[in-house]
């Protein structure tokens, strides 16, 4: 039997990537996970440019991730220029990293894997047949969006960050406000908790043993602080190695570079940050883990979707304790006085997708002279890779469409952020 | 009188203003009622060979690419660039001001040379096709998109701003970035957003591109004024306008 199954630009995806299985007198001859994004040559850009503008260039990565790669950014000015911020600070950039991680993964979720699991080619045709769900993953959406905006600026490309704080802050009435709108997204939360528990055995039931990759950091489930813990071994890694760990290369099949540690390949995202963090969810989040038997350790990459769920209940919960906690503090207005001065600084944060890594050197006047940056999705290009040479063998006998769709799935469930990493998807049968 | 087919492309960008539109939530569904989405690759796996009205994102960096291109504007009746990638070359753009292969080995180093990691300079979307409409800004403002595409839809033309940021900054009564001791394109850059980064207390880095006609004299002007050289304009203006006309002025 010979099967080509070319997907050329696998949609619903953030950027382009293609999958290629040749198989000849049926034997499996090739499967391809490839990425031919254009290079955008982001580590080359910031060069040359001054440290006040460096997060205005490199936000623009990728938009659905724009404030992870804002937020990294400054974490590596503030390293390398040994700026210290408040505590306000830090509870309000981890507020609004929290914003746009729930505005991701109810994306994802929502617009970009639904239709998968109710066997329909986009969100589109869903409006006629679910139109009640629909509202309620446009309405969280649109939360998490004026969330973005009310602390970053805008939903997309954060305006408010500075090196040492922020340009401008939200009044502690806006933040009562936020929390009255937090609490109340909860039921609508239970609901989509509840539609994709009716589809969850449309997730296939196919496991591979894999390292998985996250920031730790003691008695938190680590998103903005910590060190770099991995499945395979118990030691951690300071972020300033993480060069160490990613070891990336460059593939033939891509034009995003690819990385591996103590494997072949290992992954980053929400089921990584869960194997290594679940000790330390909320209840709320650690009740809808258990709705779906998802368990630390777990190794089938299509529950990273599930994963993303019960992050957003543990980032509505977590918000509230940070609303509560910022409002006994009392909000200061607090203005950024930096000093620019030469030095190198790593900054690290979990991207929705998976952990970020930023490293920048300056001169004496602030100018940034090289840079090295790490995302996420490049991180787990190799384990994808694996992934369906692992998946393709077991589902071969099965329709062409069906091989297509099972592939597509498990592209999809990693939430590739492809402009991101190209510094990606497309599927092939040839 | 029916509903003018939508399809939306996607070049070289970050795809935040694709983003934008995803983020209309419940207007996009007003929307749906008077333009029919045929293709749109980010959001659904649809597609089609046949519409009325192209949307293209991104800036083009590879000669495969262009040709891509040429096909879309030969199918299509209206083509409008989105974002600044699509209408300036946006920060993509930075890279002209290099030596690209110098740049490709920064990136990748030694396996720079490798085939598959070919580019070229980055052009907008009007350097390669006629463009008939443009949607400013990185990202897009969605409520500028909203009234555009009815606009289409309606056959009507819409109004872009021809002023500068400044004049909405001055109705919003913000305090001038300059007085904050800081460099802001405002005076340079075409309005429509609302005067959003100064009224945050941010300079404005221009991602809506130069204004038609700008008052390079004036904004040198203010430059001395406010004891600052015209190579910290040119610094800043390279973020958004990188290789444009106005730059060397």
């Amino acid at each position: 039997m010979n099967k080509k199954i070319d997907i050329h630009h696998i949609t619903r995806i953030e950027g382009h990537g293609n999958i290629v299985v040749n198989m000849m007198d049926g034997t499996i001859d090739k499967v391809e996970w490839q990425v031919p994004e254009a290079p955008r040559l982001f580590e080359a850009m910031v060069r040359g440019r001054s440290w006040e503008d460096l997060q205005t260039v490199v936000s623009r990565i990728c938009g659905i991730c724009s404030i992870s790669h804002s937020l990294t950014c400054i974490k590596g000015i503030e390293d390398a220029m040994k700026i210290q911020v408040s505590e306000q600070t830090e509870k309000l950039r981890l507020l609004t990293h929290y914003s746009e991680l729930m505005q991701s993964h109810v994306l994802h979720l929502g617009y970009l894997v639904a239709p998968d699991l109710l066997g329909v080619k986009s969100v589109v045709p869903l409006v006629e047949s679910h139109f009640e769900v629909v509202k309620v993953v446009i309405g969280l959406h649109r939360i998490a969006n004026q969330w973005s905006e009310l602390l970053a600026g805008r939903t997309t490309h954060p305006i408010t960050f500075k090196p040492g704080g922020f340009s401008k802050i939200p009044t502690e009435s806006q933040l009562r406000e936020l929390y009255t709108i937090l609490l109340n997204i909860i039921p609508d939360l239970k609901t989509l908790v509840s539609v994709l528990l009716s589809l969850a055995d449309k997730l296939p039931d196919f496991k591979r043993d894999t390292e998985y990759v996250a920031l730790v950091y003691p008695e938190t489930y680590a998103f903005y602080h910590g060190s770099i813990g991995s499945t395979d071994i118990d030691k951690t890694v300071p972020v300033s190695e993480f060069e160490s760990v990613a070891n990336e290369y460059v593939s033939p099949q891509s034009t995003a570079k690819w990385t591996r540690w103590n494997r072949d390949s290992y992954a980053v995202g929400a089921l990584a940050r869960f194997n290594l963090n679940s000790a330390y969810l909320t209840p709320l989040a650690l009740d809808i883990a258990q709705t779906f038997g998802l368990k630390s350790k777990c190794t089938n990459p299509y529950l990273n979707n599930i994963a993303q769920l019960v992050e957003c209940a543990y980032i509505v919960e977590s918000s509230l304790k940070l609303i509560e906690e910022l409002l006994v503090l009392g909000l200061r207005h607090e203005v950024p006085k930096v000093k620019p001065r030469a030095g190198e600084g790593v900054g690290c944060i979990e991207a929705p997708r998976g952990t970020l890594f930023h490293r920048y050197v300056f001169d004496q006047q602030g100018i940034c002279t090289s840079a090295n940056l790490c995302i996420p999705t490049n991180q787990n290009h190799g384990n994808i890779q694996k992934d369906l040479e692992a998946l393709v063998p077991k589902i071969i006998e099965r329709s062409e469409d069906e091989i297509r769709l099972l592939m597509e799935m498990l592209v999809r469930s990693y939430d590739p952020c492809i402009s991101c990493s190209t510094h990606y998807l497309n599927v092939e049968f040839v | 009188m029916s509903k003018p087919k939508l399809a939306i492309f996607d070049f070289a960008s970050c795809e935040g203003c694709q983003l934008q539109i995803i983020n209309m939530e419940e207007e996009i569904l007003d929307l749906m009622s008077i333009v029919n989405p045929v293709e749109w690759r980010e959001a659904m796996s649809e597609q089609s060979e046949d519409f009325d009205i192209a949307v293209i994102e991104g800036s083009i960096t590879r000669s495969g690419d262009e040709e891509r291109l040429r096909r879309i504007r030969e199918r299509a009746k209206v083509v409008v660039a989105l974002g600044a990638c699509a209408t300036c070359g946006g920060v993509n753009k930075i890279m002209n001001n290099f030596n690209i292969e110098e740049a490709k080995k920064a990136v990748y180093q030694e396996a720079s040379l490798m085939p598959h990691l070919n580019t070229s300079l980055t052009k907008a979307v009007d350097e390669v096709i006629d463009v008939d409409y443009k949607i400013h800004g990185c990202p897009i403002d969605r409520k500028e998109f909203a009234y555009i595409i009815r606009c289409l839809a309606l056959g009507k033309n819409p109004e872009i701003p021809a002023y500068a940021v400044c004049v909405e900054c001055k109705l919003k009564e913000n305090i001038c970035r300059y007085e904050q001791g800081e460099i802001c394109l405002g005076p340079l850059t075409r309005a429509g957003c609302g005067a959003r980064c100064p009224s945050v207390e941010t300079w404005c880095f221009g991602c809506r591109g130069f204004i038609d006609d700008p008052n390079i004299y004036a904004a040198k002007e203010v430059m001395n004024k406010y004891g600052k050289t015209s190579e910290d304009l040119k610094d800043r203006m390279m973020l958004f306008g990188s290789k444009q006309r106005y730059i060397y002025e």
